[in-house]
């Protein structure tokens, strides 16, 4: 198992009371099953099915394989403009 | 170029930034804070980024916005509160003709709205507030604002 750490933006880090949290999963890991493990979390199911992720600034495709040292953020729809 | 401020947008000034000799058209946009939305009467919002992301995405949006046309871009867009009225975001394009510097103005300001990762909280007059989501109509969530 390795930690993931996941940044947690706007509504997204209302719902689940952190702007950032650590989240164990075993190696290799998908996009999905760090969304998952968000989703199981407290406040988590408020999420929706297949949240946006953000891996080193970019979108990441739900079976994009993630490591433990990516910059992850977790996108709420975006309302800028 | 940063494009993400907390400080009041100057869209002279940004419009200063892409006029060059060659150029004979300044062309801009300003979004404003309203003070409606979804039928709600609304007093002020605030805006939050994902900022590395959103400058990382503002410039590669200026960037290919310059390489399609023949046109320098700036971008702004403002974080944290703002009252009615209030400059949100603004585009300004330099060009040689009107025509590239309509076009481009609109493809920015889209793809801005589209790409850039920055989220706004509205506070209403009848002092609940909430995160607005363009996807699924405005995502209430009623609180008291003291």
């Amino acid at each position: 198992m390795n930690g993931y750490r996941v940044q947690l933006l706007a509504r997204y880090a209302e719902l689940l009371g952190a702007e950032e949290l650590a989240v164990d999963l075993p190696t290799p890991a998908t996009v999905s099953m760090l969304t998952d493990a968000l989703r199981a979390l407290p406040g988590g199911s408020a999420l929706p099915a297949q949240p946006v992720l953000a891996r080193n600034l970019r979108i990441a495709a739900p079976g994009d394989l993630i490591e433990p040292g990516d910059a992850l953020a977790l996108l709420p729809p975006l309302a800028g403009g | 170029m940063t494009s993400l401020t907390t400080d009041p947008i100057d869209p002279t000034a940004l419009g200063a930034l892409v006029i060059r000799p060659d150029h004979g058209a300044v062309t801009s946009f300003t979004g404003h804070v309203r003070n409606h939305h979804g039928g709600r009467s609304v007093d002020r919002l605030s805006y939050t980024a994902y900022p590395e992301m959103a400058e990382q995405e503002c410039a590669a949006i200026a960037e290919e916005a310059m390489t399609r046309w023949d046109v320098v871009v700036a971008i702004r867009h403002r974080l944290g509160d703002l009252v009615i009225g209030d400059i949100a975001v603004a585009v300004a394009v330099g060009s040689a003709h009107r025509a590239e510097g309509f076009a481009t103005c609109r493809f920015v300001i889209e793809e801005v709205k589209r790409r850039v990762p920055i989220w706004k909280h509205e506070h209403y007059a009848d002092g609940t507030s909430a995160w607005v989501d363009p996807t699924a109509g405005t995502e209430r969530r009623e609180s008291e604002e003291t």
